[in-house]
């Protein structure tokens, strides 16, 4: 945490950088030589930034690792209680004591603890006696509440040099309840207060979208039904488009879906010639290749009618059926014969053709001189 | 000359409505709030109601539920600048007998009110669009397969409508009269009335996005 060497460590050693995390600390009270060693290991250590392309290793804390850890610090503390570099087994022991205990329990409370905790929220004698690990955590932090309360009163009879003692063991008793309750305490408090975020966010989004929808799309449609400029019309219907799919779109946008690419090509024409588009989806599927080439198809057609059609509104109609994707791209305007295709737009249908063959579709082109134009494309769905 | 009720919060839309409609209908009331509509509306007894679909006091659908109960000849065309389905959907299935946005061009919103007051169904290519995606999928499980499912003419008559042919051209193109049209738009109108399918509900709260 400090400067990444427990989590470093911790991953070259398969351990838990939490296990790795109070050996340091336990080694820091008990003489100030867990200072010494984290340094020493900061100042050997090699930043891992240069082969990040390693793939991380599972976190799980070995139970043997932890154990053989734990055996390295007991030893350690041993060692250094020998050498006299000790601040009395009074302090000492309780402390390490607590230190493994949390050790156990923070280590252990990982994501499968964490959801279950999220699932009963309200109910910490629950959420503390379901599954191992609430009954390991209830144990230690039981023991720890025992112990302390008997060093308490083991003490109280006592002078008053045994007063340090007393603290010590009101000291344990807090620190085994909060191991008890301390992991739903702080979920329960950070739960209320991101629900309370939440709640506040989507208030002020409703509260915002009611007025957007009464004012601004209401102008819109104003501007849209006024006698203004063509430029003045076509750029009140995109914001109007562009806002009310702000206002109703989904939560979370669906990536890599038909409807979607769809309605984009209404945009993307009326940016580029100023034409309005209807777009009607029916059904939805996810866009995979002969979803991509019937889109780009439609987008094409659809170009094609807002530049040679002259016709005031193109219309898109896109339908998923069961075995395969339609699309019906529409105008009233001019026409033509088909059969005399001007050379400019022989070249664009032979480009929608050749995608839509290339995908095992057909498209069929309905014109006739004055009768507006209808380009229909087939695609069968590919196999999931 | 058709008498016309117009329900709508917004003063510029309204004397707009007002400046358009005035020569061609007979503008008999307007408000801007669902008690005040309500009233007006069973006072003057209008042929057609042009409906905001977002009122104060409980939307479109509060006055169309309210005025419903006590009278049932006056037809009903929805109007809005919104185009989420279930807000759609739901003015239908409480009674309106056709939707189109604000957006519509003042001839063609004319000929809707006509339309309306004839006793047909006024479909604009979005809202024919929504009943085929409502009516999409999955057919089993149905409880009544006559209110639940739409019949292959309906369907194809709908995807016209939705391709933006009118009713004209659908009738042209698929060689069946414009009263025939009609007559299969008004079954799916009341087949969206009246169908009990629970995927319709699901599907319009599913469906936030146009």
């Amino acid at each position: 945490m400090l400067l990444g060497v427990a989590g470093g460590l911790g991953e070259r050693l398969g351990v838990d950088p939490v296990l790795v995390r109070v050996a340091f600390a336990v080694l820091a009270i008990a003489g100030g030589s867990g200072v010494v060693l984290y340094l020493l290991a900061w100042a050997v250590s090699v930043d891992p930034d240069n082969d990040l392309a390693r793939p991380h290793p599972v976190r799980r804390p070995a139970a043997r690792q932890a154990v053989a850890l734990g055996l390295v610090v007991l030893g350690t503390m041993l060692l250094l209680r020998e050498s006299g570099l000790w601040f009395g087994d009074r302090l000492v022991w309780p402390i390490a004591l607590a230190a493994a205990g949390s050790a156990v329990i923070w280590a252990r409370s990982d994501d499968r603890d964490r959801a279950r905790w999220a699932r009963i929220p309200g109910n910490p004698v629950e959420a503390m006696f379901t599954g191992r690990v609430g009954m390991i955590r209830v144990v230690v932090g039981g023991l720890l509440v025992a112990s302390g309360l008997g060093l308490g009163f083991a003490n109280t009879g006592a002078d008053l040099a045994a007063a340090g003692d007393v603290l010590l063991g009101v000291a344990i008793t807090l620190i085994g309840l909060g191991l008890i309750f301390g992991p739903w305490a702080t979920r329960l408090a950070s739960q209320l207060a991101e629900e309370r975020r939440g709640r506040i966010r989507s208030e002020a989004r409703a509260e915002m979208a009611a007025h957007l929808h009464d004012s601004v799309l209401h102008t819109l449609a104003l501007i849209q039904r006024a006698d203004a400029s063509p430029e003045v019309i076509g750029l009140a219907r995109r914001q109007e488009r562009e806002l009310r799919a702000w206002l109703y779109r989904a939560p979370v946008p669906p990536e890599g879906r038909l409807r979607p690419a769809v309605e984009e090509i209404a945009t993307r024409v009326e940016q580029r010639h100023n034409v309005p588009v209807d777009v009607v989806v029916v059904g939805d599927a996810p866009l995979d290749d002969a979803g991509r080439a019937l889109v780009d198809a439609c987008q094409e057609a659809a170009f094609n009618a807002a530049r040679h059609s002259g016709a005031p509104l193109v219309s898109v109609y896109v339908e998923v059926e069961p075995d395969e994707l339609t699309g019906f791209v529409r105008d009233e305007g001019k026409g033509f014969d088909p059969d005399q295709v001007p050379t400019d737009r022989r070249g664009i249908a032979d480009s929608i053709r050749g995608r839509v063959r290339r995908h095992g579709g057909s498209v069929t082109i309905i014109s006739s001189p004055g009768e507006g134009t209808e380009v229909q494309l087939r695609l069968p769905r590919s196999q999931q | 000359m058709i008498r016309v009720f117009l329900v709508d919060d917004h003063h510029f839309f309204l004397s707009g409505l007002r400046a358009e409609l005035g020569s061609e209908f007979e503008i008999v009331g307007e408000a801007g709030e669902v008690d005040a509509a309500v009233d007006g509306i069973r006072r003057t007894r209008p042929d057609v109601v042009l409906l905001d679909v977002h009122l104060p006091g409980g939307g479109g659908r509060a006055v169309l539920e309210a005025v419903r109960q006590t009278d049932q000849d006056i037809r009903f065309l929805a109007l809005s600048v919104s185009d989420a389905a279930e807000d759609v959907i739901g003015v239908i299935r409480a009674g309106a007998r056709g939707y189109v946005t604000k957006t519509i061009s003042p001839p063609d919103l004319a000929a809707a009110i006509r339309r309306v007051q004839g006793g047909d169904a006024v479909f604009s290519p979005r809202l024919a669009g929504f009943v085929l995606d409502a009516f999409h999928g999955d057919l089993t499980g149905v409880a009544d397969p006559e209110l639940d499912q739409l019949t292959a003419r309906e369907r194809e008559v709908l995807r016209h409508i939705a391709r933006g042919f009118t009713y004209k051209e659908v009738a042209r193109r698929l060689h069946l009269s414009v009263k025939t049209v009609e007559t299969h738009v008004s079954s799916v109108l009341r087949k969206l009335q009246l169908s009990s399918r629970h995927e319709l509900t699901r599907w319009a709260s599913d469906r936030r996005l146009v």
